[in-house]
């Protein structure tokens, strides 16, 4: 694969320092984002999916914290940027938020303002980026608005959020990620608040603008269908840490960590008979405060190896190798 | 929005005639009537009145007609600026209160945009710099204000006035334009006297705007608009000022509606302690003399002021939230 790498992460580690003691809520992610490429990170709530989105655009809300690792922006150009090391609030960063990377987020009733227009919302985002007029940038907001399919875009560019349904507010969103023209857009859960059907319009728009931009994309869900459908390579992460990397074909054929395959038979089957119980995972994420010891995994896992898997941590994965972060994976 | 303007209005007027026939009636509520009170007042002095004058009063006054029709010629007389004579006062009510109710205002809207210029930008460093040394600061400050009786402030800031800055304190003018005509002088001389009682009236409520501001701001901060605003690459002071404070202020136009009738009747202990030629002090001695003229027509004032500051409230809403200006609905 000769594609350019935009963005890579490399041993991305971010604590909370709570009262309770310190939440470890990422523990050594690493990761490359390809130009034209599509980058699958799936894993329950709580894992870390958002805290590592967040992170990359220096956004993280106190009490999170960047500890170590490395964040960079064209890795191996002569451009090359380590985002951890820029002051979050400096101007640079600033240009490269929104203006290199775009965030597309999961909540489309709750992540535009309802006291502003639309329109105000992306020509302000356009304006950031740009030295634009403000008619021009408005002239541009409408062709965002267009370009993401929403019809009659020189009226809704007046409308309220709440004015809109959750599909085109969701369509709104994706232009104001745009508006920058970032060539890597982060989605956080895109489609989850939606329903099935403009769930499909939504990756098929978003497929389509990454094929005529080729931005590199990265999908955060917890859909296993929608990584099916969307993504070139896939990250599993289990609490803070990436557990298993694979081409999307590979880790649906054959999944090499346990983790991954109670979740690929935790999907529901159209072949299944009635009746038949939908599979689970046995007990719960645990709160990443109480991190269980030696693999994070082993007291829910049906592979469990006694005196290995609660006593050291497996090896992590090297990045941009397929495997799994797994004592099954290494010899005894 | 024309619609929902209108039916704000129409609902003020509509209040506006509950508050004057509920004011009507505790003018009402003293056994016997005004001619009643009347003669018992001239007894007391020493002179008398005659059945037929008595009767012929009744019938000059309406109070031989049903009640209907005295509220409605009493209503009739309130609208041209007749609230009938003050007992106490031996005067037109309209006469009693007359620089007072504007003096009043004037008073409070100081107090007003006082209590907001402090408020305001406090609650908004408070809730973005939380439990940072100023909000602590900020909080402790705001406690203790919100603690300390306004009157015992009042006094307080009367003796530091006058014992370290030689300031003449109490009342609102100098003694040479208490009784004086209105003149620049008089206005400026209004204006170097308003600092201390808009202060002190200020103060309490500051306490507890900041409160309010600074928790509705940290709810405000917590939401996806605004991670949404931050990941434009927006600075953070452009994010917060626009988006999550401009939401934050809506229930504080709310609280306007209150806060204004708050400012005028809840300013009466320090109004009398500060010497304030305002309508507060005003509405205790016509309670306390039963003086049910002057008293119900400070009830009815206050009650439309009320009225007035929750349609400059609504006004305020439609202007800041757009679902309710859109939809006529919050």
């Amino acid at each position: 694969m000769a594609e350019r790498t935009s963005l890579a992460v490399r041993d991305l580690a971010v604590h909370f320092e709570m009262e309770q003691g310190t939440v470890r809520a990422l523990e050594g992610v690493s990761f490359d984002l390809h130009a034209g490429r599509t980058l699958g990170i799936v894993g329950e709530s709580g894992c870390g999916k958002s805290v590592t989105a967040r992170s990359i655009l220096r956004i993280l809300d106190r009490p999170g914290r960047i500890v170590g690792g490395r964040i960079l922006l064209d890795p191996g150009a002569p451009g090359e940027t380590d985002l951890i090391a820029m002051n979050a609030e400096s101007e640079r960063m600033r240009g490269i938020r929104g203006g290199r990377i775009g965030l597309i987020f999961q909540e489309p009733m709750t992540a535009l303002s309802v006291h502003y227009t639309v329109g105000n919302q992306i020509i302000e985002a356009v304006r950031q980026h740009s030295d634009l007029s403000k008619a021009a940038a408005r002239d541009r907001a409408i062709e965002l608005l267009r370009e993401v399919g929403i019809p009659r875009p020189e009226l809704r560019v007046e409308a309220y959020p709440f004015q809109l349904s959750g599909g085109l507010r969701q369509r709104v969103g994706i232009a104001m990620a745009l508006a920058g023209d970032p060539d890597i857009l982060i989605a956080d859960e895109p489609t989850t608040a939606l329903d099935v059907t403009t769930q499909a319009q939504v990756l098929d728009l978003l497929r389509r603008l990454q094929q005529e931009k080729g931005i590199a994309l990265m999908l955060i869900t917890h859909d296993m269908g929608v990584i099916a459908e969307m993504c070139d390579e896939v990250a599993v992460m289990y609490l803070g840490r990436v557990v298993e990397y694979a081409p999307v074909l590979e880790l649906f054929t054959t999944p090499r960590h346990p983790y991954t395959r109670a979740l690929l038979r935790a999907v529901p089957s159209i072949l299944a008979t009635p009746r038949q119980r939908l599979a689970t995972i046995g007990g719960a994420v645990p709160h990443p405060g109480a991190r269980p010891a030696g693999c994070a995994f082993h007291p829910r896992c049906a592979d469990f190896m006694p005196g290995r898997c609660d006593v050291g941590a497996p090896p992590p994965l090297a990045p941009g190798h397929a495997g799994a972060s797994c004592f099954l994976e290494v010899p005894a | 929005m024309l619609s929902y303007l209108l039916q704000r209005v129409g609902l003020a007027a509509i209040t506006c005639v509950f508050i004057s026939a509920l004011t009507f009636m505790i003018i009402r509520l003293p056994p016997g009537d005004f001619v009643d009170a009347y003669i018992a007042n001239l007894v007391a002095s020493g002179s008398s009145v005659s059945q037929e004058q008595a009767a012929a009063m009744r019938i000059e006054y309406g109070l031989d007609q049903p009640v209907i029709v005295q509220y409605a010629r009493w209503i009739g007389r309130v609208l041209q600026g007749d609230f009938g004579v003050s007992m106490v006062w031996r005067r037109p009510v309209s006469e009693v209160i007359g620089d007072r109710l504007w003096l009043t205002m004037v008073v409070s809207v100081a107090a007003l945009f006082l209590t907001w210029a402090i408020a305001l930008p406090i609650g908004i460093y408070s809730a973005v710099r939380q439990y940072s040394i100023g909000d602590y600061v900020f909080t402790t400050l705001g406690f203790i204000g919100l603690a300390i009786p306004n009157f015992l402030l009042a006094l307080i800031l009367m003796y530091l006035g006058f014992r370290y800055l030689g300031l003449s304190v109490g009342g609102l003018f100098s003694p040479e334009y208490v009784q004086a005509e209105w003149s620049w002088g008089r206005v400026w001389d209004l204006m170097t006297h308003l600092p201390l009682p808009a202060a002190v009236l200020a103060l309490a409520g500051t306490a507890q705007l900041i409160r309010i501001m600074r928790a509705n701001l940290l709810d405000e901060l917590r939401r996806p608009y605004v991670v949404t605003a931050r990941a434009k690459g927006l600075s953070e002071r452009r994010v917060v000022l626009k988006y999550p404070v401009r939401a934050a202020l809506n229930p504080f136009a709310s609280s306007i509606a209150y806060l204004f009738p708050y400012l005028v009747s809840g300013s009466i202990v320090v109004s009398l302690v500060l010497g304030l030629p305002t309508v507060g002090p005003l509405l205790l001695q016509a309670l306390v003399a039963q003086d049910m003229f002057l008293a119900g027509a400070i009830v009815l004032l206050l009650g439309v002021m009320t009225v007035v500051g929750t349609l400059i409230s609504d006004l305020l809403l439609m202007w800041i939230d757009p679902r309710i200006r859109l939809e006529g609905r919050a």
